[in-house]
């Protein structure tokens, strides 16, 4: 997923965020090898009940908040997702359902958008049915998308497809564009993947050759001018081959909240890597008490935490570092600047490992995401 | 797709409303994946913008309302509404 709200700035020092993300679930049909849930995915048994999730987006709205995702995992399989969106549409929220467009039925997309749904942003995992289906680890999946899809055109509801990109399927970003149109989606996200958490165990699986990226960018960028007005065309690089960090989130904790299915309130999707982090809970402290004072959030927001070469940095405000989760994951600490950034003493090591894996003829097989966990306290381990 | 002229009648798409945020005070346009915060001038252009009203008359309006010629408002209303086409919040 990619929050788009470059448009947008915001002035006071913590300004509410625009948007929340709704995680109701890890659970998921798609086993996709790049999923940004955590590899340690909540069961069901953990999940905040409906009148959390309620009380949630209350909040949300109070606080300023415009825009509420809901994801997942696969937000339809709540039960009581149809209640949540009623209740975004009752606050004025405008609602984005991140959706994998598999377990939802004409009759039931039809309840979501008399509830008040606004948008449908649908993965889609190669523009061809047999690839689509093996790196979703689902037979089937790639039809039944576009059924979903054709249901969702069909009410005139605007689609945004969201394609994630890697050595797989980075050829067939034409075909993606081509597939969008036919489906008559709005805006189509080429989002290259993001390494870390399940796309990091994967990434020598993943990890396009700079050949391939440099086409997919100029697929890209001739077909924004060809088609503007028609396709909006959302394009996120991978950041292993750039010379400077992405804004991660857009600064941390300065849009954007992630609220897990346990109630947990994340700075970002990976942040329950960093190690000695105390999240807050929203079943314990205000919403808005959290994203002001939490520590998770105090802790790399705005510039103090960070060390040099960053703090002399003419950029610092405007990538504010990368990625923390990143420089946790490649350099070993969260407190230093994210490797991606040539300035970065790691960064030639890193790049040599990833160009290295790209270039392997015969990549390792995916590693699936799966629902292995801890055992909870007083479970027995599965 | 027809061309943006004088003519032209933009509406919003499905999917995209006007908002008023209570919060920071201001209109902004929600759309899938992104908030446009609008200031006062691009609040009185893209309100008009209801599928009924031409390019023509919503230039007329705002010369008045904001006690200008047709002329100095002409450029900035066209610019505004064929940005927003090519972002695909507005249609013809």
């Amino acid at each position: 997923m990619n929050i788009m709200l470059a448009e947008a700035t915001q002035a006071r020092a913590v300004a509410p965020p625009l948007a929340v993300l709704l995680e109701l679930t890890h659970r998921c049909p798609l086993a996709c090898p790049y999923c940004s849930n955590p590899l340690e995915l909540a069961s069901q048994r953990e999940e905040m009940d409906t009148g959390g999730w309620l009380d949630v987006i209350d909040q949300a709205a109070a606080m300023g908040a415009l825009q509420l995702h809901f994801s997942g995992g696969e937000p339809a399989l709540r039960k009581d997702l149809v209640e949540l969106l009623q209740r975004a549409r009752e606050r004025g929220l405008y609602s984005n359902l991140i959706t994998s467009g598999i377990g939802i039925d004409e009759a039931k997309l039809d309840r979501m958008i008399e509830a008040g749904l606004d948008h449908v942003q649908l993965s889609l995992q190669d523009a061809t049915r047999e690839s689509a289906d093996h790196i979703a680890g689902y037979q089937g999946s790639f039809d039944k998308k576009l059924r979903f899809a054709g249901w969702v055109r069909a009410r005139e509801l605007p689609l945004t497809l969201n394609a994630v990109v890697h050595r797989h399927n980075a050829g067939n970003v034409p075909r993606m564009i081509e597939l969008a149109l036919q489906l008559g989606a709005s805006r189509l996200e080429v989002a290259h993947t993001q390494y870390y958490g399940w796309g990091l165990v994967n990434r020598a699986a993943l990890m396009p050759s700079r050949e391939q990226l440099d086409a997919a960018t100029a697929v890209v960028e001739e077909a924004r001018v060809r088609l503007r007005g028609q396709l909006v065309i959302d394009y996120v690089t991978p950041d292993y081959y750039a010379r400077r960090p992405k804004a991660c989130m857009g600064g941390w904790a300065q849009k954007f909240l992630n609220i897990s299915p346990r109630g947990d309130v994340l700075p970002c999707h990976a942040a329950e890597t960093v190690p000695g982090m105390q999240f807050d809970n929203v079943r314990d402290r205000a919403l808005l008490d959290i994203w002001q004072h939490g520590e998770a959030f105090e802790r790399y927001r705005g510039t103090a935490w960070m060390p040099e070469p960053c703090q002399s940095c003419p950029k610092k405000e405007v990538d504010w570092g990368g990625c923390r989760c990143q420089a946790l994951a490649l350099s070993g600490t969260a407190d230093t600047l994210d490797p991606v950034c040539e300035r970065s003493p790691d960064h030639a090591r890193i790049l040599q490992a990833a160009m290295d894996e790209s270039a392997a003829a015969m990549p390792p097989p995916f590693v699936y995401r799966r629902p292995a966990r801890k055992a909870l306290p007083g479970e027995s381990p599965a | 797709m027809s061309t943006l002229d004088s003519r032209s009648t933009p509406r919003f798409l499905p999917g995209v409303r006007l908002h008023h945020d209570q919060t920071r005070s201001q209109w902004v346009i929600l759309a899938p994946e992104r908030v446009i915060e609008l200031d006062e001038i691009a609040h009185a252009i893209v309100q008009r913008c209801n599928g009924e009203r031409s390019v023509e008359t919503i230039v007329a309006e705002l010369a008045a309302e904001f006690d200008a010629t047709t002329e100095e408002v002409g450029g900035d209303v066209i610019a505004l509404i064929d940005d927003l086409i090519g972002k695909r919040i507005l249609r013809l």
